[in-house]
């Protein structure tokens, strides 16, 4: 059975269709109209896997924030959705952790991989995407710089966690001379830090899968390793997880 | 054949009558809680001493004995707290500044007749709270012990007992021999005995109420003044319920069952029962182990010693919070765990409250030795969390 699973975030709508032996993604910015970005995002994808647009059997699973004003044969919160999608990604992986537009989440899996529990950031920008790409804002940098710190940079540690105070702490550094590239290291290091700090209140000692837009920073990954001291794992796919997790769940 | 048919025919009889009789009492209750106002005005017109309470601990049944009606302060609405913090900062917990800014703004009915508020100190922000308070209605504040482990507990609160008592006393004119308390005592277990058959309908295999059913059911409760008509419709609407069940009727469809604990519930707080509730969800809550529900229902005053010592007893006993340790909370929430068949517990917790806040920790720990999945949710009288909540007990209920 072909199953999609539209994943509408705050900053993007990812899609993916499961076809029972293949995942096949694509990806859009949510923009202003969550559920228009849901729908292209689902003429994208069959155009992509050359499915007519009307070809019947194919259910759409959705998730993530927008899930509700998208017209979708089921609806399954991001939690489950990103748990189903990291487990196909790197199966037998006992935590997911996650860094959206929006939201920050760690859940931890019961060996077969169902939830066993979940913490969620969901009430303040600090430690998600939102908190950098403000910041890109007054660096005049794009997020895709924050990706391409060199390397042997020094950090310049940022004191606020607060998305609000944290601009005011950059523009007063700029002010005083100090180079993007170090602020930029420190502000992946405060999100790794909020990150850190949900994953040690979830406990556990396991392989970490990272999901989710920020899963693509090398350095971000890097950092929560390195403070966690566990394998932190990303996938070429990672911030599909939650698509892919609701095109599996479609599928059962 | 025909015999068979005859018995269904019977049971449908049975469950329209059944199903017309809960609609009614629902309505009454509804409309009793509607009422309430105007009935403690009459209340108040016909002379009868108004006595404004906010918390569980307050011992109902002197308040009863003294002649006076206790009511409920309002507390739970986010309306009178921005005028509050004029005055109270914004960082405490929006149940104390909620009874504060109704107070201040004179928008609670309930307040606005009262004669005297009786307070307690369940935890630092009220106890100042209440100082402030006193400047704008006459305030005894009953000083709690904050552990029942101590020896000198039991005394101390027997000593704040029996200040009360003559508090009341001396302002009502009013003598509160054993003799009404007696009859106070009895009164109250029968209420509470009313209210607890009612929750106890949770304990059957399938949900028979929702969780806004039974919210409803609290209030009328805590808001009907004619003791003897609330109990007479509760036990009324619980054998209809039964009755309804007992011949095939499933009015709640839910397979996944919650049991809430934590701060005190309200109308404000209606918005978790709703996330937990959603259809989507097939959730119910089975019951409320919180201040006003089960916390007080399920802890009888004993009629068999003297009435001040049943008395000071029952109410130390409560699993407040602000007891340290306060190890029988979690004993209650395992044995109503059991008793209503629950799947998974919800802990509602204030903003700023510290005392749930930390205690969250060791109910989590305690939850984890038996393999009861929990969840802990902080919020306030705000609507704006509302999608998040719905996305937490979403998540929490795809777990069960």
């Amino acid at each position: 059975m072909r199953s999609i699973g539209v994943d509408i975030g705050s900053a993007a709508t990812k899609c993916a269709l499961w076809d029972g032996n293949d995942i096949i993604c694509c990806i859009t910015p949510t923009g202003w109209t969550p559920k228009e970005s849901a729908e292209a995002a689902v003429v994208m994808i069959k155009e992509k896997a050359g499915i007519a647009p009307d070809a019947p059997g194919i259910s759409v699973t959705a998730t993530g924030y927008g899930r509700n004003v998208f017209p979708a044969d089921k609806r399954v919160t991001e939690i489950s959705c990103h748990a189903a999608g990291a487990r196909f990604l790197v199966p037998e992986v006992g935590m997911v952790l996650d860094i959206g537009g929006q939201d920050s989440k760690v859940i931890s899996l019961h060996p077969d991989g169902r939830v066993a529990d979940f913490i969620m950031n969901d009430k303040c920008a600090a430690g998600t995407g939102r908190f950098l790409q403000n910041m890109a804002v007054h660096l005049g940098c794009t997020l895709s710089d924050f990706c391409s710190i060199p390397e042997g940079t020094v950090m310049q540690p940022i004191n606020s966690m607060c998305t609000v105070f944290a601009e005011s702490e950059v523009i007063g550094l700029l002010a005083h001379g100090i180079a993007k590239e170090p602020i930029c290291a420190g502000l992946l290091d405060s999100v790794a830090q909020k990150a850190v700090t949900m994953i040690s209140r979830a406990g556990g000692s396991g392989d970490i899968c990272f999901t989710g837009g920020c899963a693509q920073n090398g350095m971000l990954r890097a950092l929560i390793e390195e403070k966690t001291g566990r394998r932190v794992i990303s996938h070429a796919l990672s911030q599909y997880a939650g698509a892919i997790g609701a095109a599996l769940i479609g599928a059962k | 054949m025909r015999r068979h048919h005859g018995r269904e025919l019977k049971e449908e009889i049975t469950i329209r009558n059944c199903v017309e009789k809960i609609d009614e009492l629902f309505e009454k209750m509804r409309e009793g809680v509607r009422n309430a106002p105007v009935a403690v005005k009459e209340l108040k017109e016909a002379g009868r001493p108004i006595v404004g309470i906010y918390c569980t601990f307050t011992p109902w049944e002197l308040i009863n004995a003294a002649g006076g009606i206790p009511v409920s302060l309002c507390s739970t609405s986010e309306k009178p707290i921005a005028a509050a913090e004029q005055h109270l900062p914004r960082n405490l917990c929006p149940l104390i500044k909620s009874s504060y800014g109704f107070a201040l703004t004179d928008t609670c009915p309930y307040f606005h007749f009262c004669d005297i508020v009786i307070g307690e100190t369940t935890c630092d922000g009220k106890k100042k709270m209440y100082e402030l308070l006193n400047a704008l209605r006459p305030t005894h504040v009953m000083q709690l012990p904050q552990t029942t482990e101590h020896a000198k507990s039991l005394e101390l609160w027997k000593h704040e007992v029996i200040k009360l008592k003559e508090v009341l006393e001396e302002r009502f004119g009013a003598s509160i021999t054993d003799e009404k308390l007696t009859s106070a005592i009895k009164l109250k277990n029968s209420i509470n005995a009313a209210a607890l058959r009612f929750y106890d309908l949770a304990a059957l295999p399938d949900p028979v109420v929702s969780g806004k059913e039974i919210m409803l059911v609290s209030d009328y409760i805590k808001f009907t003044f004619d003791y003897e008509e609330a109990i007479a419709n509760v036990n009324a609407l619980t054998d209809s319920l039964l009755d309804a069940y007992k011949s095939g009727l499933r009015r709640v469809s839910a397979s996944k069952r919650i049991l809430i604990t934590g701060c005190p519930m309200g109308k404000s707080l209606e918005k978790v029962v709703d996330a937990i509730e959603a259809p989507e969800n097939s959730a119910v809550v089975v019951g409320f182990e919180n201040c006003g529900n089960l916390k007080c229902t399920h802890y009888k005053v004993r009629e068999d010693i003297a009435p001040l010592d049943a008395i000071t007893e029952k109410y130390l006993s409560i699993p407040c919070s602000v007891m340290s340790p306060n190890n029988e909370r979690i004993e209650l929430i395992r044995h109503y765990i059991k008793k209503y068949r629950a799947d998974g517990v919800a802990d509602v917790i204030l903003q700023a409250c510290h005392t749930y806040n930390v205690e969250s920790h060791s109910v989590r720990t305690a939850l984890a030795s038996d393999g009861i999945p929990y969840i802990a949710v902080e919020t306030d009288y705000s609507q704006g969390d509302v999608g998040q909540l719905a996305t937490r007990f979403g998540a929490f209920a795809e777990m069960l």
